[in-house]
């Protein structure tokens, strides 16, 4: 974790203990998490790879206030979030999600966009917030782009406007939920090379969802994979490939190793998935 | 397809804030061309068909039996000059104006409420739906007995078509709001004040200004009707400031048909300018939808 930026104060560190989800829609009682525990390290990118509708995002909304536990607890730098006698996180900017298709406000501008938590939190003036927005949309490579609509951007510059916007909300963890899944190759590959350069810059830990093996490796610290509903860490990967990394390293004889591996413990975990015939996104 | 969708969403809009280099481009365009073209020959075959009156020994349908559109043109000029029938105008545009405001000032706040409240929704929408499929016609004789002056009932069945749309469409536009959008607001730190009025209310917008849009169409039907049932309001049988429906309702009584296709058409426009003042309003509150 050498390269985790010294501008921050070490903070983020993400703690869940037996966390146990259950869906119950008309007495189905599905058990989406089930005794769930692993930690993620202040700064790390933890990355978690699992087959779709296994509970992943069941956890990560947990994490982020949006939805409650049936059991466990999740810590976040030793504070408890949610567990025995409280259920349910309290939703705050420390904690932001970034969605699958995105959730930029469309009737706000890319500024207005980036400057609103700032602003609705009255932690910054109208003026401050937008002068702190504009600041940190040229530091991403974002200059030019702060008067559109989101609806008149590309999706792959949606997606970094709003990363950047939970940024200014100074959060201790980022939670992705697949937020490039519906972009193509070359523009995921731009964006990713564009989260690392971000995370190096603010250090911010990030618990990223995904299923795609390449994208796990080439981001991660390390990558937690998951079984097949009910979810739970099956092997976690420490992923030893040097950082800052580009592009170049997916050639890398390590690289293949670690997703040919990776791609091993997974398979047998989407086919228990597949064979349930498991909706994408469903009860995930 | 596209070429004349595109007559009518952006050029319209822009039709009222034109600059004047704008004006050669916007008439002789392909689908301008064609537009007047077609308009064009549309009126030739009236001429013709209403002039003939029969076709080969056989009489023509419908455009036989209409008066012709040169002695529509003659109707209308003579009428230009008759302050019954401006009169007729205005009283009509008020009681639409004054319907739809009402309809506008009550619905969408109400809608709003239903969308944010669902205890209010369970209470109040049984009763909305159990009173929504009566047409608006239905209530203007008991609207004449439960409204003092015969003004305000007109008002009235004007205010219920709109009413319902537009409560209607609030609901429905709160239903898409992306929850995800919530969320993110809330992981921000919106309050529930700052949510309503920084993500609900804009989420709702685009749905308001579309139920604004058919709600104006459906003040225009009901008020032609209701003047035509009421005898014209306080205009009496004199025709003299009945509005436009009873205009034409009395054009027939008194049998001077070129004034009823001078009604007809005279409705016609003030239908569609008010419809634009709407769509004008629509893209004012809702520039994100523009700049697509």
């Amino acid at each position: 974790m050498s390269l985790v930026s010294q501008k921050q104060v070490r903070r983020g560190a993400i703690r869940i203990e037996d966390a146990v989800k259950i869906y119950d829609p008309e007495g189905a009682h599905i058990l989406a998490v089930d005794h769930c525990s692993f930690a993620v390290a202040p700064g790390e990118i933890c990355m978690l790879l699992g087959p779709s509708g296994c509970g992943k995002t069941s956890l990560l909304n947990a994490i982020a206030g949006f939805h409650r536990l049936d059991g466990g607890a999740i810590y976040l730098d030793d504070e408890m979030l949610c567990g025995p006698g409280r259920r349910a996180a309290a939703i705050g900017p420390d904690r932001i999600v970034v969605f699958q298709n995105g959730a930029l406000f469309p009737w706000k501008t890319a500024l207005e966009n980036v400057a609103f938590g700032p602003v609705v939190q009255g932690r910054l003036s109208k003026p401050e917030a937008f002068a702190r927005a504009r600041q940190l949309m040229a530091d991403a490579g974002l200059g030019g782009h702060e008067d559109a609509y989101p609806g008149q951007i590309s999706s792959g510059l949606r997606r970094r406007v709003e990363i950047v916007r939970a940024l200014l909300n100074d959060p201790a963890v980022l939670l992705l939920d697949e937020p490039y899944r519906a972009l193509d190759a070359l523009t995921r590959s731009v964006m990713h090379e564009a989260l690392l350069d971000t995370h190096a810059r603010t250090g911010v830990t990030i618990i990223f969802i995904t299923h795609d093996i390449e994208e796990a490796v080439f981001l991660g610290h390390r990558v937690v994979v998951m079984t097949a509903r009910p979810c739970r860490p099956k092997r976690i990967f420490d992923i030893d490939l040097p950082r800052p990394r580009d592009i170049g390293i997916v050639a890398s004889k390590r690289f293949r190793e670690l997703t040919a591996e990776i791609a091993g413990t997974l398979d047998a975990e989407a086919l228990k998935s597949f064979a349930r015939g498991e909706k994408e996104g469903h009860a995930a | 397809m596209t070429q004349q969708a595109a007559i009518i969403t952006p050029d319209s809009g822009r039709l009222l804030r034109f600059r004047t280099a704008a004006l050669p481009r916007l008439l002789f365009n392909r689908s301008s061309r064609r537009a007047i073209v077609s308009i064009l020959a549309a009126i030739a075959l009236w001429q013709l068909g209403a002039t003939s009156r029969e076709w080969l020994g056989w009489p023509v349908p419908v455009l036989g039996h209409v008066p012709a559109p040169d002695a529509v043109l003659v109707a209308w000029y003579h009428v230009l000059g008759d302050a019954g029938y401006w009169q007729s105008w205005y009283q009509s545009f008020l009681r639409v104006a004054m319907g739809f405001a009402a309809a506008t000032a009550i619905g969408v706040p109400f809608g709003l409420t239903l969308a944010m409240s669902p205890t209010c929704r369970g209470i109040v929408l049984p009763v909305f739906e159990l009173l929504r499929p009566i047409p608006p016609l239905a209530w203007v004789p008991a609207s004449i007995l439960f409204w003092p002056t015969q003004e305000l009932s007109i008002d009235f069945v004007i205010f219920l078509g709109a009413f319902y749309t537009i409560v209607l469409n609030v609901l429905g536009g709160a239903e898409t709001i992306d929850i995800r959008l919530v969320q993110a607001a809330r992981s921000m730190g919106a309050s529930r004040i700052n949510i309503f009025r920084r993500i609900i209310l804009p989420g709702v917008l685009p749905s308001i200004g579309a139920g604004m849009e058919v709600a104006i169409g459906i003040t225009w039907e009901v008020v032609v009707a209701a003047e035509m049932i009421s005898g014209g309001g306080s205009g009496g049988a004199s025709g003299a400031g009945g509005g436009l429906g009873f205009f034409i309702w009395n054009s027939y009584v008194g049998g001077s048909y070129p004034d009823i296709v001078v009604g007809m058409i005279s409705i016609g426009i003030a239908g569609y300018g008010s419809s634009a003042l709407v769509r004008l309003l629509q893209t004012r509150l809702t520039p994100w939808l523009e700049a697509r």
